[in-house]
């Protein structure tokens, strides 16, 4: 255990710390739904010169170029986080990565640059209404036509759909071969003729997913990364980049303060809500499963700084991390009473009315992304060795 | 940054863990409970051979002068086997006590005996924490007066560590005191009730006018008992796991049915994230002093509610045989059970937890 970070990290942390001050104030306030805006681009921009964004993408395709270090990410992360300032992005950290690894030099050329700017963006293309948890079901098929690809079917939970100019989009091309084996990866313009986008107005009275219908959508024969068939490898090859993701400790840790803050600022029959026994002691429950989850967080982090695999304290944090959150957010709506169920531009409003919408959207977490049961099965049969369900035929 | 255990601490784990393997199977255990045996002076043998009791006490005293984090892994591993052999009491707060607020001459005295195996510590401080049944102890002219409950460790002592009603500490030997040893559920573990009746009392002079040695000992007492706890529910949720994994119904084994695999995912997905908490809270105890207590409190409590959680399911993957004595799982489940109200239930350390962040108006942080 040595939780001192050496003089090249302080030192680090605290070129981050100046960045922020001198250029914080500058970013756009919160992240706007849809396109990025222009003031997005150009905040966008600054960080990728500072190597804050796209931090480990190569010069030549449009990023900073810096050696992959998870330390340095995770400061970048942290400090971005204690500013309160909007981090980059890389583009879209599964688009991206996959490009860069797979994709021909072509591809490379063509789609990193301007989606680390942020100035082609992209939707996922993965599920269908048939093709939930078990995706490698899925039917949504592509046709070859001459130098064509003919897509038809459906996919549904797109998120920004509505917004993207790109797709990377899981197809079927080889109905014969087992399932796993019959998927290509292809990437297409959300513009082409055949594609239909429908909003999925949600339980928050926002659209954040669609379903895209596809009829007859020609794509180019060489719009594929990987060979044929083998899309579900593409696919699956990103994961293992992905780091944090959902159920991040750090969120918690920050939505947990701002309750313990509702708690020792609102009152009830005029005394602070902490000053309730009962409530306090699930405030305090909460804060202990947080501190578990903290600490679960900075082991995982030591295994990617040692470029080891964490293995279960890296598998439940999807699980318990959005579990956590949702249970936060109910917390803070139950800490405010009646006040908690104010919601869009109600008098009284408290937090613009934040706290049900996540404590909606956590649920959506819970579900989406791998649901709560499938991360079940993966940490039973993954981590502690269980038999996978016999499969029917 | 390193968040984990360097390679000497593995190998520590490793021997310990060999050592108990082979010398405290569950025969030992139940041969011990059957018997009444709380403190197995063999095993205790082997293990200060090993340093174990000599842990934290320094090497110019005849310990190994290691840290709270070893200590911790210790206790989990004694925890993992449900031995029945004192260490929490005798091995850690007591030497924690000494080297706070000991005399030169008491630690002289006390430290190479307790490192070597030789003299026992019980731990008499839980009207500290809340007081029952009218206990209580006063000092008065170097003697003391009153009762002290629920001292563990206490049955099999040569020695005990008191605290009087303000936190001052004192040694007091056992010969001709009157010491009832309480039956519990965990047959494992030692304690007693002891009647003082004006003993002789040794004060640690460091203790004198302030609690920081008595809350240093306290904090160190709930941060051993959360690891035992974490290797008892560790190893309940490996058994229950291997079970599924063997247990034939409708001709599959039922670990591969979803309703039993979950139950065994969820146990993971709960305990293994305090696993960090634990090694934080001792790493805290030298390292980051301004998170100790808050963490030894969060520790005791989270590990408490979790390992309950296990327990109970840990049992229930097994079936009808998870109640039964010859599987004997139950000693681990009692042991998670006694763990849970010693040193104050979840609730009563939670509250402490919230009086140390100033959460609770009207109450001195250092209640």
């Amino acid at each position: 255990m040595d939780l001192a970070y050496s003089e090249h990290y302080e030192s680090f942390r605290a070129e981050v710390r100046e960045f922020l001050k001198q250029h914080g104030a500058d970013s756009p306030p919160r992240y706007a739904r849809g396109r990025p805006s222009e003031e997005s681009v150009l905040w966008q921009q600054k960080l990728i010169e500072h190597g804050y964004a796209a931090r480990t993408i190569p010069k030549k395709y449009g990023g900073y170029g810096a050696d992959p270090d998870p330390l340095e990410s995770h400061i970048i992360a942290e400090e971005f986080s204690r500013a309160g300032v909007r981090m980059g992005h890389s583009g879209d950290n599964r688009l991206v990565p996959t490009v860069l690894e797979l994709g021909t030099e072509d591809q490379k050329e063509w789609l990193i640059p301007p989606s680390v700017r942020g100035e082609m963006t992209w939707c996922q293309g993965y599920s269908e209404p048939g093709s939930g948890s078990d995706l490698a079901s899925l039917t949504t098929k592509a046709e070859l036509d001459g130098d064509e690809w003919v897509i038809n079917g459906q996919k549904i939970w797109t998120s920004g759909a509505q917004y993207a100019d790109m797709m990377f989009c899981l197809v079927r091309t080889e109905p014969d071969a087992p399932k796993h084996n019959g998927i290509s990866y292809l990437i297409f313009s959300m513009d082409t003729p055949g594609i239909e986008v429908r909003p999925l107005v949600m339980m928050t009275g926002e659209a954040i997913f669609n379903e895209v219908f596809f009829t007859d959508v020609r794509v180019p024969k060489d719009q594929m990364i990987g060979k044929r068939g083998e899309g579900w490898f593409v696919a699956n090859n990103t994961l293992k980049h992905e780091r944090g993701g959902l159920g991040d400790p750090n969120e918690a840790e920050r939505r947990f303060n701002e309750v313990v803050e509702i708690m020792q600022s609102e009152t009830l029959d005029g005394a602070r809500l902490m000053d309730n026994p009962v409530m306090r002691d699930r405030l305090l429950r909460l804060q202990g499963q947080m501190l578990a989850m903290k600490y679960n967080g900075m082991r995982v982090l030591s295994h990617f700084i040692k470029d080891e695999e964490p293995g279960l304290p890296r598998w439940i944090v999807k699980l318990q991390g959005c579990e956590l959150n949702h249970q936060v957010a109910g917390m803070a709506i139950d800490a405010l009473g009646e006040l908690g169920v104010l919601y869009e531009d109600s008098p009284y409003l408290r937090d613009e009315g934040r706290w049900q919408q996540r404590y909606m959207l956590d649920l959506g977490l819970i579900i989406g992304g791998g649901t709560a049961q499938i991360q079940k099965n993966m940490i039973g049969e993954r981590a502690l060795g269980l038999p996978k369900e016999p499969r029917q035929a | 940054m390193e968040f984990g255990l360097s390679e000497e601490q593995r190998m520590l784990q490793e021997s310990v863990a060999g050592y108990l393997s082979s010398s405290c199977p569950l025969e030992r255990v139940r041969e011990a409970a059957e018997a009444g045996v709380t403190h197995d002076s063999e095993l205790a043998v082997g293990l200060a051979q090993l340093g174990v009791q000599g842990i934290l006490v320094p090497e110019d005293l005849g310990g190994v002068g290691m840290g709270y984090l070893e200590a911790a892994l210790v206790s989990e591993a004694l925890g993992s086997v449900a031995a029945p052999v004192g260490f929490v009491a005798s091995a850690v707060m007591a030497p924690v006590a000494l080297m706070a607020a000991g005399s030169d001459d008491q630690r002289e005295q006390w430290l190479p005996a307790i490192a070597s195996g030789e003299t026992n510590v019980g731990v008499a401080v839980t009207e500290r924490i809340g007081i029952r049944e009218g206990s209580g102890i006063s000092c008065r002219d170097g003697r003391l007066q009153g009762k002290a409950m629920f001292v563990l460790e206490g049955p099999d002592a040569d020695v005990l560590l008191v605290a009087d009603e303000s936190g001052v500490l004192y040694l007091v030997q056992t010969a001709n005191l009157d010491i009832t040893k309480l039956k519990t559920i965990d047959r494992t573990r030692g304690v007693a009730e002891v009647n003082f009746d004006g003993a002789d009392a040794d004060l640690l002079p460091g203790s004198a006018g302030n609690t920081d040695a008595l809350q240093r000992v306290i904090d160190a007492g709930r941060v051993m008992i959360g690891a035992d706890t974490l290797g008892a529910a560790q190893k309940m949720l490996d058994d229950a796991v291997a079970y599924a994994k063997e247990r034939t119904q409708f001709n599959r084994v039922i670990g591969s049915f979803q309703a039993v695999k979950h139950m065994c995912a969820e146990m993971a997905a709960e305990l293994e994230p305090c696993r960090s908490m634990v090694w934080y809270a001792a790493h805290a105890m030298t390292a980051v002093p301004e998170d100790a207590r808050l963490m030894a409190c969060h520790t005791k409590a989270h590990l408490a509610e979790t390992a309950k959680f296990v327990a109970r399911t840990a049992t229930e993957v097994h079936g009808g045989m998870g109640m039964t004595d010859l599987l004997g799982l139950h000693y681990w489940f009692k042991r998670i059970g006694f763990n849970r109200q010693i040193f104050g239930t979840p609730e009563i350390v939670r509250e402490e937890a919230a009086r140390i962040q100033n959460w609770v108006r009207g109450t001195a942080a250092d209640g």
